[in-house]
């Protein structure tokens, strides 16, 4: 699948976003006045910016609103759904923690709720569809939350966080694992998808088109995964074990804000990942399982 | 609304006879013809040295090596199946994307469209192409403008690349119905599904290419094994030695 830096950039921020408002709603950390401000600020900008950087991969987005219409089949209008319930469900805690007011915790663990479930079907906009093997497997909502969960206790400064963080790194290669064996797993070939294994083994005699088109150039991305190899071990290191690392060092919120960049970087490469390296059966037809 | 119909009266759709198509382009032609004067496919760069465009029939070309038998060429048009359990409907945000139930087709209502292309990530097949200058998506419509359309002559109302094939490679008709000529010829060809695993059930059935006898030696074969006489003979052997 073509990795589009709009959909990498709002499924990473946002992601982390929601992970952290989850934290902040929990009530772990609970800051005041103007740290509150801050913490609560990252957390809303990561979310919301997030949401708009997936504005951007959309053809017509003016019938934006129209997206919160189909929630009872579609994944991506829950996700519209549990972004806006959550996003307005935490605004009250925020408010509270800044002024102090004294909101009882439950609406906040409620609103932390509601962000985890929004992390929750974002993945499943991904895991549902079986066209693309490799993303069709339960491991992939795990992963998402996994990186949510750890990017939120990291930015939290929870004690628990370096764990959390190893534990990401052991989902991750457990997705790449699970996930290189996907497409030979759902048995689809060229000879299925044309139907011709019934006569022989077919292959590709002539193009159907000689140029791009639209899903050459969406569903069929070949050029990554050369660097796969190299990627992989750069986002395991840079979005697991470094900043574990660097979170047991005594360096305070200095350490946190190293780790959370460290964090950040490797949480992209593995959503790069994430998409290049996912392949689709439409691919069969042209001869590239691509 | 993006929630699939129980069950459609009829299950309208084509039947492709692999046998027949001879890859010709017409239903690629007559087809992009059809839509882009009804609801617009754009192309990009048409006459340019990077060419694109939304098409929403494409013609394949496949070889295959048949074990005991000589190898085949088949052509193979791809469009949209109009799945009975079409996963490109049910994952739609806005409701643009619905499955009639009267008849089956798979539509988009451009008009809620956000373009945001999980439709076309959903669908095994590829028979989605969002048009680059329009951001909404596209897909083939059965041609639901003439298949209904009584200002045509009634042997017009029919899709155009049915309409337009010149091997009757494609048939136009109802699936539900078992006394179709569709429905028939399927029966009668062993007429099957694509990617059956996908669980999409497909409406449109592909008719699979007739078996072909073994080969047979050429007629000129002996000719290619002629022992050269007389001076012919010698000069063979002389110009052999130099």
């Amino acid at each position: 699948m073509h990795p589009a830096p709009s959909v990498i950039l709002f499924s990473t921020l946002s992601g982390l976003g929601f992970g952290f408002l989850a934290f902040l709603g929990w009530g772990a950390p609970t800051p005041s006045g103007w740290v509150a401000f801050f913490l609560w600020a990252l957390g809303y900008g990561l979310a919301v910016g997030g949401l708009l950087a997936s504005t951007f991969h959309l053809g017509n987005p003016k019938n934006a609103l129209k997206a919160f219409s189909q929630w009872r089949t579609s994944w991506l209008s829950r996700e519209a759904w549990a972004s806006v319930a959550s996003l307005l469900s935490l605004s009250p805690v925020a408010l509270s923690d800044i002024f102090g007011l004294g909101l009882p915790r439950l609406v906040g663990q409620v609103g932390g709720v509601l962000a985890l479930l929004t992390v929750f079907t974002t993945a499943m906009i991904y895991t549902q569809i079986k066209a693309v093997p490799r993303w069709h497997h339960w491991l992939t909502p795990v992963m998402f939350l996994g990186f949510a969960v750890a990017g939120g206790a990291l930015l939290s400064g929870h004690a628990w966080a370096p764990v959390l963080l190893l534990a990401v790194g052991a989902v991750l290669w457990a997705v790449w694992r699970v996930g290189d064996g996907a497409f030979a797993r759902a048995g689809q070939t060229m000879g299925t998808a044309t139907g011709l294994d019934r006569l022989g083994v077919p292959s590709v005699f002539d193009p159907a088109h000689t140029a791009g088109n639209y899903l050459k150039r969406e569903m069929i991305f070949v050029v990554g995964r050369k660097h796969a190899a190299k990627l992989r071990m750069l986002a395991l290191v840079l979005a697991s074990a470094l900043p574990a690392l660097v979170l047991i060092l005594p360096l305070g919120g200095a350490g946190i804000a190293l780790a959370g960049l460290m964090h950040l970087a490797g949480a992209l490469a593995a959503r790069w990942l994430f998409f290049a390296e996912a392949e689709h059966v439409v691919g069969l037809y042209y001869g590239a399982r691509g | 609304m993006t929630a699939l119909p129980h069950s459609t009266a009829k299950k309208l759709g084509l039947v492709i006879d692999l046998d027949t198509c001879v890859g010709c382009q017409a239903c690629v032609t007559a087809c992009k013809g059809w839509n882009d004067a009804g609801i617009g496919l754009s192309d990009q760069d048409p006459y340019g040295a990077d060419p694109s465009g939304t098409f929403l029939n494409r013609v394949h070309s496949y070889q295959v090596t048949v074990p005991d038998a000589p190898a085949q060429v088949v052509t193979f048009p791809r469009s949209c199946l109009h799945c009975d359990d079409a996963p490109c409907v049910t994952v739609c945000p806005t409701g643009a994307s619905y499955k009639r139930a009267e008849d089956g087709i798979v539509l988009v209502n451009e008009d809620a469209c956000i373009g945001c292309g999980l439709c076309a990530w959903a669908c095994p097949y590829g028979a989605r192409e969002m048009d680059a200058a329009q951001g909404v998506m596209k897909k083939c419509t059965l041609c639901v403008d003439r298949i209904y359309n009584e200002t045509l002559p009634e042997e017009d109302r029919e899709p155009a690349c049915v309409r337009t094939c010149p091997t009757n490679a494609r048939h136009f008709g109802d699936l539900a119905d078992p006394d179709s000529k569709v429905s028939q010829l399927v029966a009668a060809r062993g007429g099957y599904d694509l990617m059956p695993d996908m669980g999409t059930k497909p409406t449109n059935k592909y008719l699979p290419p007739r078996a072909k006898g073994p080969g047979t030696a050429s007629p000129l074969a002996p000719l290619l094994d002629i022992k050269a006489t007389g001076i012919a003979g010698w000069l063979d052997r002389m110009l052999g030695k130099i």
